[in-house]
């Protein structure tokens, strides 16, 4: 049975004039469905992420954290140029380790924003109202912060590969050092989104979600540090140490497989069992971080 | 052809039962639900959203299965949740049109649906503020907005009308009544007061404690129930006002009597008056001109779920 307009039918059976009831227009075209709509959601949170699509006063912090992470590395980069150095005075991976701080207040900003609004607010039902699901939305969501951040860090990474091929240093050796950059960014978006985005989904206030992110990031990484300089160069106390933070963790990590340098105290690596062991600890970590999320969204329903 | 339809559809919980065996079918048009908080009408919404699998029975939205094929009831199903759902740092198109693009309308559609839908829920220029400024008014607006913005065969509205003044509750019911006859969505609409729902609804279902109380259609509901209410004024030739009325009434043919909470305050003053027809407001007008009365009110009468109760444990007591 079609449902009852207030179409002119008066109207139609005097035979005069028929206005058209047009003031509703049915939609009659496609309905793309969850994958399009997880795409949209993982677009519009990537976008968020560097405030694009919101006020001009969201773009300000992240455009500038991001501005601070670049220009070192052209800095970096005009001096191997100018000084016609052999090698860039810093490796990829260590750079990355060493804007840690500031990669800590870009996540501390943007996850917040990203997870716990939706929370705050109570938007979350109008999502689970439509076709996409609890999965799809927590997915899109992790993918949106850790492709974010990959973006963060790679960026500076990709700079300092241009330097380099222009400062005319070895081709294939910069490109190795290149790959191997972009994947520990890869590696260090995907554990640092998990956490960042779980302890966002924590709280619904911003503001314990942005102190809660920073505390998380740098106090167990400076800790470790701290108790890493207390044995002797000798022992072995410092690489299992260094399963203790997130940083330190992907510290062994790159310095294990990545070909970085170690930047322990005393340059100490972690020995083959020991990254077997950071390698295990991280897919714990990462995996354990977005579990975690996913359930807490379990009872976010309407 | 029904909307929806409910068999034996239970929902408990470990402490509590919050649907009892609910059988319910629902045709197109405006249906209200009716229930005091708790009575299960957000458990219901859940349900039918398949969003929260049913202990027992089994229950259909548009002619597809809760159970198994929730995607795509909710695909053509819009919903308008009770609380604030709203980031007041967005505008209203904005998250218009991300919520358009959530029920997977490509860019460009949803935009242009956006714009349309914000214009028949009444919202203008001030679409392009952010929402964090908007009246509790507006943002019930946006609320619907986003909820018909897919073009929905069905839209789910609970307490649509909570927190709006008198004004704001008659636009809201106004165009919620629009939705279906001018838009051609089903409706079904929740409420804690019988009195409004009467307005807006083709049919009223009333559920209490998970349990279908009464499913009948709205103008089989008003004749049971439809009553108003009298005050007049008493002057020097008729010191009690209010007998006397009485008396002219029960004369026209007319059948008033006390209201029924008859020690509340003033209620000495007010007789009720079944509401047969229309025409009951003239002979009012006129036995109390012909008084010499003055009218100080004469309004319809808000029913409660708890009128419901009454009539039901009256008619079990008969």
């Amino acid at each position: 049975m079609p449902p009852e307009r207030t179409a002119p039918a008066p109207a139609a059976q005097r035979g005069q004039d028929v206005i058209h009831n047009i003031g509703y227009r049915s939609y009659e075209g496609p309905r793309l469905g969850r994958s399009y709509a997880r795409r949209a959601l993982f677009t519009q949170s990537l976008r968020g992420a560097y405030g694009l699509g919101r006020s001009a006063k969201s773009k300000v912090l992240p455009m500038l954290l991001f501005a601070v992470v670049c220009v070192p590395a052209a800095i970096i980069v005009a001096v191997a140029v100018f000084a016609k150095q052999k090698e860039l005075a810093v490796g990829n991976a260590e750079y990355v380790l060493m804007l840690q701080p500031v990669i800590g207040i870009y996540l501390a900003a943007v996850a917040p924003q990203a997870i716990s609004l939706d929370l705050r607010f109570k938007t979350t039902p109008l999502y689970f109202s439509r076709p996409i699901e609890r999965g799809d939305y927590v997915a899109a969501k992790y993918a949106a912060l850790s492709a974010a951040l990959f973006v963060f860090t790679a960026v500076p990474v990709l700079i300092m590969y241009i330097g380099a091929l222009l400062a005319k240093l070895d081709f294939g050796e910069q490109t190795k050092f290149l790959a191997q950059g972009i994947v520990f960014c890869a590696l260090f978006a995907l554990l640092h989104a998990g956490i960042a985005g779980f302890i966002a989904a924590l709280t619904p206030r911003r503001g314990f979600g942005i102190a809660a992110i920073i505390v998380t990031l740098t106090i167990p990484y400076f800790l470790i540090n701290a108790l890493q300089a207390i044995p002797g160069p000798d022992s072995h106390v410092v690489g299992w140490l260094g399963l203790g933070s997130p940083g330190t963790l992907m510290d062994g990590i790159q310095s294990s497989f990545l070909g970085g340098d170690s930047q322990f105290p005393y340059g100490a690596k972690p020995t083959g069992g020991e990254g077997i062991a950071y390698l295990l600890v991280y897919v714990l970590l990462t995996v354990g971080a977005y579990l975690l999320l996913t359930r807490r969204y379990r009872k976010a329903g309407l | 052809m029904t909307v929806i339809a409910t068999e034996s559809l239970s929902k408990r919980y470990p402490r509590v039962t919050a649907l009892d065996r609910l059988t319910l079918d629902i045709t197109p048009g405006v249906t209200g639900l009716v229930g005091a908080n708790g009575a299960g009408k957000s458990t219901l919404i859940k349900i039918l959203l398949g969003l929260s699998p049913a202990t027992e029975g089994t229950a259909r939205v548009l002619d597809m299965d809760v159970h198994t094929e929730g995607a795509a009831i909710r695909e053509r199903v819009g919903y308008m949740p009770e609380h604030d759902c709203l980031p007041p740092d967005v505008t209203a198109t904005e998250f218009v049109v991300h919520m358009a693009r959530m029920s997977g309308l490509p860019g460009t559609a949803a935009r242009e649906r956006t714009a349309d839908t914000l214009r028949h829920v009444g919202l203008y220029e001030e679409r392009y503020r952010p929402m964090g400024g908007y009246s509790t008014g507006m943002k019930q607006r946006v609320k619907l907005a986003q909820a018909l913005v897919h073009d929905p065969r069905l839209v789910l509205l609970d307490e649509p009308t909570n927190g709006l003044d008198p004004v704001g509750r008659d636009e809201m019911l106004g165009l919620i009544r629009r939705v279906h006859t001018d838009f051609g969505i089903s409706v079904l609409v929740t409420s804690h007061l019988l009195g409004e729902l009467e307005r807006t609804s083709d049919h009223i279902v009333v559920i209490d404690g998970g349990k279908l109380l009464r499913s009948s259609s709205t103008r089989e509901f008003t004749q049971h129930t439809a009553s108003i209410t009298v005050e007049v004024t008493d002057t020097d030739a008729h010191p009690d006002g209010t007998a006397a009325l009485r008396e002219a009434l029960a004369r026209a043919g007319l059948s008033p009597q006390s209201p029924s909470e008859a020690n509340a305050p003033g209620a000495g003053h007010l007789l009720t008056l079944p509401l047969d027809d229309e025409s009951v407001y003239d002979t009012v007008r006129d036995a109390a001109a012909e008084l010499g009365l003055g009218l100080v009110r004469m309004e319809q009468s808000r029913h409660r779920i708890a009128e419901v109760f009454k009539e039901r444990s009256g008619a079990d007591a008969a």
